[in-house]
């Protein structure tokens, strides 16, 4: 029994130093191929765009839609780089030597999760640099509208990186994350949208209550992925 | 010693499919056994359901003490898979797959330079995105992988596919030493000449199980007609 | 896995079944007399109101539903049995259905009440949402045809869908709460007496309507199961036999 008690400490240990291994080479591999840089990045300088030619600058609503778009784009660009993850993970047999390596499958999520995540806030902070610039938006109440970003992208990493390893074991990939992603990050997107509302009109104390919707979503999904990426894993 | 692979009328599927048929395979410690076979009668099956990634869902099955149908997961840390595929990451270089892979597997990463040495890996080589090489190249990175981390177990499905003469060699080597270290070695190969040379034993497999599997090691080659 | 050899039954009824079929239609005449008949109109909404009588109660099933998806699910992870696989991916199936119904009897309630086919007020947009939730539930059974990948990806999936349904329905209402909702388009009028009877009768109902669908919906997963297990043993017998070319 005492064998186990200590094991499972030695395994938490290990947990981080794996999900930091693995964080590592998802963030090199980045590094070295830029396809966030080169490719998900403009698309989402190009859904700006795209909008404001939907909305028209000059009737006063795409200003009132900002923050609602910004989190749109995030989300779409979000499913983007999940898909990405687990793409190079699909790719030559890979999976399989993940399942033969000493990985705990818990670690693995914690470490494509943050790689995700990491790439989502590089991706927000262009955005926000994007709307200020693009659609004249002043925010204010900056330390609501970090909060947001950073809890918001805990919960959409989680969440992306488990419903992520899900699709990669399936053919139809690319169309089934979608589908079972973004129902799940609705509430997400209208919790987010909320907050920054509050944070652009300078009602930060109305937002605050929605920053606590995220992190509940975010405290679920990543204990779900916990507990829930090495089955599906096993399965991809 | 517990035998290595001790297979008794083991079924073990792929989706719906028994990719294998009620096997048998005894290997002993130490052993190095040949697998012969057509084109989908199972020989790749074999080997991976051995290291853990099959369910099994009828017979005996156990591999290094861990019985396969209540614990695969169990044995994959102790095992050595080298597969048709080359599970490399694109974008990275030789030397990063290599160490990514070998502290993922717990090993030493001095192990991993010295393996990587061995294939004639180090050197120029190490530094080139593994997207930038050839095939042949690709599978002695694999090789290396497989090669730091020092299994007990070795389960290489056609080991000498796409390798030029002198490397072909150099594997032949290696699989020398590492059963002469103790490690158990079961191959796949068409390349029969080379493969029966360094095989203690050969077993036919054929429609998902084996003839001759639990045939006492004998020294010297066992040609089944 | 050895093959076995039962009569094959020749419909999904039981007695018990039955007899809850029994109980539910005449629970349902019930309502429907009380509801069309006995009970008033809604000073302000008119005849529209008696929708209600549907609407509510055929949500409020499916949320039920949804809860047995989830402890099917909880299940399934813990004891590893395939019948609790089938109980939840027969529960998210009728709840979906039910989810369907509720959208659309508020989109006919909606048209002649208020003029409009849609409104975003809480209730309907999180069954909107949680019937997409569903429909992904569904896509993912889709994917594996092998029961124990099928069960433990559906299980995580399905486990899920309660601590969404959660996290949908807070924000939703939260939302929808920002906003005075003019009283036209309240869709809950003040209901109290034989209203209100009716009302719980026509929840009980649609519960009881609900277990009786997913009964028979689990018995004919069920067979088809049975069904597809008998391919291991012709399966292997095949492959043993095949002859190297």
């Amino acid at each position: 029994m005492w064998s186990t008690v200590t094991s499972r400490r030695r395994r938490g240990r290990t947990v981080f130093r794996d999900a930091a291994l693995v964080a590592g080479k998802d963030l090199r591999i980045e590094l070295r191929s830029r396809v966030g840089l080169n490719q998900v990045l403009p698309l989402a300088v190009l859904m700006l765009v795209l909008f404001a030619f939907a909305l028209d600058p000059d009737t006063g609503v795409l200003e009132r839609a900002t923050p609602g778009l910004f989190w749109v784009a995030v989300l779409l660009c979000g499913l983007l780089a999940v898909q990405r993850a687990f793409a190079i993970e699909v790719a030559d047999g890979v999976t399989d030597s993940l399942r033969l390596s000493a990985l705990d499958p818990g670690a693995v999520f914690l470490g494509k999760a943050a790689a995700v995540g990491l790439q989502l806030l590089v991706l927000q902070a262009l955005l926000l640099a994007g709307v200020i610039v693009l659609y004249d938006a002043a925010p204010s109440g900056w330390p609501l509208l970090a909060a947001t970003c950073l809890v918001a992208t805990v919960g959409i990493a989680g969440a992306g990186t488990l419903y992520g390893v899900l699709a990669a074991g399936v053919r139809v990939r690319e169309t089934l994350l979608p589908l079972l992603l973004l129902p799940v990050l609705a509430p997400v997107l209208l919790a987010a949208t909320r907050a920054f509302e509050a944070g652009f009109d300078g009602r930060s104390g109305e937002g605050w209550p929605w920053v606590g919707l995220l992190a509940a979503f975010a405290l679920v999904y990543i204990v779900a992925g916990l507990f829930g990426f090495g089955a599906l894993l096993e399965e991809s | 010693m517990e035998p290595a692979v001790h297979l008794r009328g083991a079924v073990a599927l792929i989706g719906r499919f028994p990719a294998l048929a009620g096997a048998d395979l005894d290997v002993v410690r130490g052993e190095i056994v040949l697998l012969r076979g057509a084109n989908g009668a199972g020989k790749t099956s074999l080997l991976r359901c051995c290291a853990g990634l099959l369910p099994v869902v009828e017979g005996e099955a156990v591999v290094l003490g861990h019985d396969l149908r209540i614990d695969r997961e169990g044995v994959r840390p102790r095992v050595g898979l080298l597969g048709h595929q080359t599970a490399l990451y694109d974008d990275l270089t030789v030397a990063g797959n290599v160490h990514f892979w070998t502290r993922a597997g717990r090993g030493d990463t001095r192990n991993a330079d010295a393996a990587m040495e061995r294939l004639g890996l180090a050197g120029r080589l190490a530094d080139v995105s593994v997207a930038r090489l050839s095939a042949g190249q690709r599978r002695r990175v694999s090789f290396a992988v497989l090669l730091a981390r020092r299994p007990e177990l070795w389960l290489l499905d056609e080991p000498h596919a796409g390798l030029d003469q002198r490397a072909r060699d150099e594997v032949d080597s290696i699989v020398r030493d590492a059963a002469k270290a103790g490690a158990t070695i079961v191959l796949a190969s068409h390349e029969l000449d080379r493969a029966e040379a360094l095989a203690a034993r050969t077993v036919q497999v054929v429609g998902g199980h084996v003839v001759d599997g639990h045939v006492e090691a004998t020294k010297g080659t066992n040609r089944v007609p | 896995m050895t093959a076995e050899t039962t009569a094959a039954p020749t419909g999904t009824s039981s007695r018990g079944s039955r007899l809850l079929g029994v109980v539910t239609l005449a629970g349902l005449a019930l309502v429907v007399v009380l509801a069309f008949v006995a009970t008033a109109a809604d000073t302000d909404m008119g005849e529209s109101v008696r929708l209600i009588y549907v609407h509510v109660p055929v949500v409020t099933a499916a949320y039920l539903g949804i809860l047995a998806t989830t402890v099917g699910s909880i299940m399934f992870l813990w004891k590893r049995s395939e019948w609790w696989d089938l109980v939840a991916a027969s529960s998210a199936e009728v709840s979906a259905v039910f989810m369907g119904l509720t959208l659309v009897v508020g989109m006919i309630w909606g048209k002649p009440t208020w003029g409009v086919y849609w409104v975003w007020d809480a209730r309907l947009t999180s069954t909107l949402v949680l019937f997409l939730l569903l429909l992904g539930y569904q896509a993912v059974r889709r994917t594996s045809v092998d029961p124990l990948v099928r069960g433990k990806r559906s299980a995580i999936v399905g486990l899920l869908l309660l601590p969404n349904v959660v996290i949908v329905n807070r924000s939703v209402e939260w939302w929808r709460s920002l906003h005075q909702e003019p009283t036209l388009l309240r869709l809950d009028p003040t209901i109290e007496g034989l209203q209100l009877f009716t009302l719980v009768l026509a929840i009980a109902v649609a519960t009881l309507l609900l277990g009786w669908l997913v009964i028979h919906r689990f018995r004919l997963a069920w067979l088809q199961d049975q069904v597809d297990r008998r391919w291991l043993v012709d399966a292997i017998d095949e492959r043993r036999a095949e002859v190297p070319a």
